[in-house]
């Protein structure tokens, strides 16, 4: 017989183990060599703390007892699991997106971060728990006390062995489970031990099953004509149990906190899910495959009486197979002892994340000085959360006396926890679901579940008196524990299953309805229920890219494309990551702050980063809408800066415009009156002389002649200023239409000199230089030559001299051929000579026979062959010179 | 009888035309061509009546008007102020210097004949 001291032993090296393998994991995870910790292999067999004490030793109490029933135990997971796409991909998602750290996490950062609904949630959590981890330490202690029975001497004190049992379990938890505060809330060390255990507690049941078919009935067909002949194979199934249980153990699976710790906060990429879903189910079919077999032979061979729930041990040890039933031994402490770790590390984050820190913050608001760095406030929190949790059920267990079947308690367990799931999965599916709702429907539902499951599973008469069974709460007859509302005759499980879960779906919906969400809620919302819209797949090294993306397609939408690639392209390069999206390190992310808080303020933009990097509270796609909408802000108001900018633009061509029409205007006006001058001035004489002519009588031949004389004169006057006047006009507006043709500058010459003095009646002496005049031009020759006669008639006309003389000479200089016109008369003043070239500038009292634009219209002429006509100021005489660009002059043949 | 007139004006073939007119009229006509001094010769010569150009070489007929009304000598002396310009504001600014009489070019020989003799007959 086994001593209970060698049982203690193994027991000892076992947790050693534990310990060791937990220690080297976490850090091999710290050096970051712990790559096969996260695999899928592992995190399938870390959901395998669902099989607890309660499947392994109580699977087969339960089929001893009901048959065929206890798979609806693992029916409801594996369908959970096989389903995965539809309910656990998406809480996964959910969870990992918003960095849920618990049931209570999740639940109320859905419902706008509700500090009320994870009090309440945590709450309705440790008291849902903690009788299951009181069963954890009842199976341990029995499982102990199965050992030392025989042997009357070696007595264990049961309640000893517990506390023991908790004290380890507790400092392996507050090892663990609180070494490091990382973001994450990810536990290498406490996964793996998990999963050892998983692996452990699979291969015992397995050795037990095997024992037992091919050791005792002696191969498969002797078994399954044991299993026909025994009643476990006649019991009928109830379907409503089969139903409403696997139900529960599938809300069990979702909403247990244990669950949720190692489903979604222990999950490090989404894709180990595909992997478990089809690995896990086969997990539970292994755990179950020899569940009847052990039970059939457990009835067949253990005296009646036996506690069935123990077969596992007993069957074993009543054969005498000590090994055997040590292995099993460990097989169900392992069971415990995951389900122990999980569950209070998870409970344990509940309660300090949503009590403990909360109350501690009040307080040091208050008042109360405590400095230091709040990590360490949050890790001492945690280690009394856990001490307190394993506290509780260590006094559970004490106190309750144990006694009620594994499976019961189990059972009640899962009912408790499964009134998370309508506020968990409404809020993951359902935008309308509001806090108040959410609220409701957990109270509501932990209310029944206390008055219709918990309370009457210590029996009549402990808590609730056997009258209240008997006639209801208050004497009120439809308020009976086991039935509701005055409907008999249902099984107490489906009766509290069906009633709570109802009730509890019923008043949430009913509650959300008729509330209205809050702004945060909203938000929340809409993140969670649409989580597969925004949320990149958030895995690893990816993660940090998921989020560069998200920053770079909001910066995009702020700042433009161009502007944005750059921008990240420049930082890709500086982390050398070319080609890639940069990572979003502290330097980066306050530079990109700074970017856009040119575009959209400060406060929005630190908004946004803290937002998108933190993953908080308001979501991608929210973001993005306000991104979009102050884009279209800065357009809207580019555009409108852009038009006021035109608008002042169009306002200053405008006044200009005017100022040039005000000018020209005066212009005109100054014209229109010189123009008035000009040709009133010969009418006067016309019409006065012609009055004589036709008034005067007897009037002489010779003054009749004179007098028609001036007439003629100042007709041809007035028709040349015409003439002039048009002339300008064509040559000012461009319109004039050059004829270029080659010709001899000395053949232009000869004919403006000869053309010049015919109409002169003074005679002046010309001189040219004719070597120098050997040259062919290609100009307009007409042109030119109207500006000669122009210049050889003014000098003819001007020239005060005795001797009037004028000297033509022509000079090539370059790229430039030039005429000069020099005279001997009277200088033009240096007053004089800006105006000469202007319309109707005369200069002093000369016989006033030209109009004054003769100068004017060469200078336009010149202007139009491309070369110019200047005043030369001399102390002697006056000369003009006639530019001409080269290349309307050509070398001379 | 052998009333002087002054004939201020730069046109020849105009002085020419007007000497005739007044002098067939029985005038004594003298001319001066030059604004700048037309001022001084006006002082010397003190006619009976000036007919003045508006537009002269060195001074406008405007000025020399203004400076002669400044003159109490000449405050009531007939002035015929000529003109080719022909604009209204032209008119306008020489009735507020003082012409006595304005006429536009080209003008009817009669007219100026008339306005002269009555200018003169006013001013008796």
């Amino acid at each position: 017989m086994a001593s209970v001291n060698l049982l203690v032993g193994v027991s000892l090296i076992y947790v050693t183990f534990l310990f060791a393998i937990a220690f080297f994991a976490e850090r091999a995870a710290a050096k970051g060599r712990g790559a096969w910790l996260r695999s899928p292999l592992v995190y399938t067999l870390s959901l395998s703390i669902y099989c607890t004490a309660w499947t392994f030793y109580g699977a087969v109490g339960y089929a001893a007892r009901s048959g065929m029933e206890f798979v609806t135990i693992y029916l409801g997971p594996s369908l959970v699991m096989i389903g995965w796409w539809w309910a656990l991909r998406k809480l996964v998602r959910v969870g990992r997106v918003q960095r849920a750290t618990s049931v209570a996490d999740l639940i109320s950062s859905r419902y706008g971060k509700s500090n009320l609904l994870a009090i309440v949630v945590t709450v309705m959590a440790v008291i849902g728990v903690t009788p299951y981890i009181a069963l954890q330490l009842q199976s341990v202690t029995l499982s102990l006390s199965i050992f030392s029975a025989p042997d009357a001497g070696g007595e264990v004190d049961q309640a000893i062995a517990a506390f023991w049992v908790a004290f380890g379990l507790a400092i392996f938890t507050v090892l663990f489970g609180t070494r490091n505060l990382n973001a994450n809330e990810r536990h290498d060390g406490v996964v793996i031990a998990i999963a050892v255990e998983a692996v452990v507690k699979l291969i015992a049941l397995l050795a037990v099953g095997i024992f037992v078919v091919w050791g005792i009935a002696g191969g498969i067909a002797p078994m399954m004509e044991r299993i026909d002949a025994s009643p476990i194979g006649e019991w009928d199934m109830d379907r409503s149990r089969w139903v409403a249980l696997t139900a529960l153990s599938a809300a069990a699976f979702l909403a247990l906190p244990r669950m949720f710790q190692v489903m979604v906060v222990e999950n490090e990429d989404e894709r180990h899910l595909q992997i478990a879903s089809w690995a896990f189910p086969l997990y539970l079919m292994l755990m179950s495959l020899f569940v009847v077999p052990i039970a059939v032979i457990g009835l067949d061979l253990m005296p009646a009486g036996s506690n069935p729930d123990l077969f596992v041990l007993t069957v074993p040890l009543a054969e005498g197979q000590v090994g055997l039933a040590t292995l099993s031994f460990l097989g169900g402490f392992s069971s415990a002892t995951s389900m122990v770790i999980v569950a209070t590390l998870a409970l344990s984050t509940m309660v300090s994340n949503h009590v403990v820190m909360p109350v501690w913050l009040s307080a040091r608001a208050e008042g109360a000085q405590v400095s230091g760095d709040v990590r360490n406030v949050v890790i001492m929190a945690r280690r009394a959360s856990i001490l307190m949790i394993i506290g509780l059920g260590y006094f559970y267990y004490r106190f309750s006396g144990g006694g009620a079947a594994l499976a019961a308690i189990g059972l009640i367990s899962f009912v408790g926890v499964a009134q998370f799931l309508p506020a968990m999965f409404g809020g993951i599916f359902w935008r309308g679901a509001t806090r108040w709702g959410a609220l409701a429907g957990l109270v509501v539902g932990f209310a029944i579940w206390v008055f219709c499951s918990l309370l009457p599973s210590f029996g009549p008469g402990v808590v609730l008196s056997v009258g209240i069974f008997e006639n209801g709460l208050l004497g009120i007859g439809w308020l009976r524990p086991q039935a509701l509302f005055g409907i008999e005759g249902i099984d107490p499980t489906v009766h509290a299953v069906a009633w709570s879960l109802v009730l509890n779906t019923t008043a949430f919906i009913a509650v959300s309805l008729v509330t209205f969400p809050g702004p945060l809620e909203r938000l929340q919302g809409a993140q969670f229920v649409n989580v597969f819209d925004h949320s990149t797949q958030a895995r690893g090294w990816e993660a940090a890219r998921a989020t560069s993306e998200d920053l770079m397609v909001m910066t995009q939408r702020i700042l433009g494309a161009d502007e944005a690639q750059t921008l990240f392209r420049a930082e890709a390069k500086r982390q050398g990551l070319d080609g890639s999206l940069p990572e979003p390190t502290q330097g980066f992310l306050q530079n990109l702050e700074r970017e856009l808080a040119a575009s959209v303020g400060a406060a929005t933009a630190h908004a946004m980063i803290s937002q998108l990097v933190g993953g908080a509270s308001v979501s991608v796609q929210d973001l993005m809408a306000v991104a979009d909408e102050s884009a279209q802000i800065l357009e809207y108001s580019n555009q409108l800066e852009a038009k006021s900018h035109e608008l002042t633009r169009t306002a200053g061509k405008l006044r200009e415009a005017n100022q040039k029409l005000t000018a020209l205007s005066v212009q005109k006006d100054a014209f229109l009156s010189q123009i008035s001058h000009e040709l009133r001035t010969p009418m006067t004489s016309i019409r006065s002389f012609s009055e004589i002519l036709r008034d005067t009588e007897g009037m002489g031949q010779v003054e009749k002649t004179r007098y028609a004389s001036i007439i003629h004169g100042e007709a041809i006057r007035l028709t040349r200023l015409l003439d002039d006047l048009l002339d300008l006009s064509v040559l000012e507006n461009g319109q004039v239409s050059l004829r270029y043709e080659a010709g001899r500058l000395s053949d232009l010459l000869e004919q403006s000199i000869v053309t010049a003095q015919a109409a002169s009646t003074r005679s002046m002496d010309i001189r040219r230089r004719h070597v120098n005049e050997a040259l062919v031009l290609t100009t307009d020759l007409d042109r030119l030559g109207q500006v000669f006669i122009n210049l050889i008639t003014n000098a003819q006309k001007y020239c005060d001299a005795d001797d009037p003389e004028l000297v033509i000479s022509v000079q090539q200089d370059g790229d430039e051929l030039s005429v000069a016109f020099r005279d001997n008369g009277t200088p033009i003043p240096d007053a004089a000579r800006s105006v000469i070239f202007e319309k109707f500038a005369r200069i002093g009292d000369q016989d006033g026979s030209g109009a004054g634009l003769g100068l004017a219209i060469c200078r336009e002429i010149m202007a139009r062959l491309g070369g110019d006509i200047t005043h030369v100021p001399a102390a002697q005489g006056n000369t003009f010179v006639v530019h001409l660009p080269r290349r309307a002059a050509l070398a001379a043949q | 009888m052998g009333k002087h007139v002054l004939l201020v004006e730069d046109e020849v073939n105009i002085i020419e035309a007007i000497r005739f007119l007044l002098s067939r009229e029985g005038w004594q006509v003298d001319t001066h061509s030059d604004g700048a001094t037309a001022v001084d010769t006006i002082r010397a010569a003190r006619p009976d009546l000036v007919v003045l150009d508006h537009m002269l070489p060195g001074k406008s007929g405007l000025d020399i008007l203004t400076e002669l009304r400044a003159d109490p000598d000449f405050q009531t002396l007939p002035v015929l102020m000529l003109t080719a310009r022909g604009q209204a504001r032209d008119r306008e600014q020489a009735e507020k210097a003082g012409v006595s009489r304005f006429m536009t070019k080209p003008f009817s020989n009669l007219e100026v004949v008339t306005a002269v003799r009555d200018l003169v007959q006013l001013a008796q």
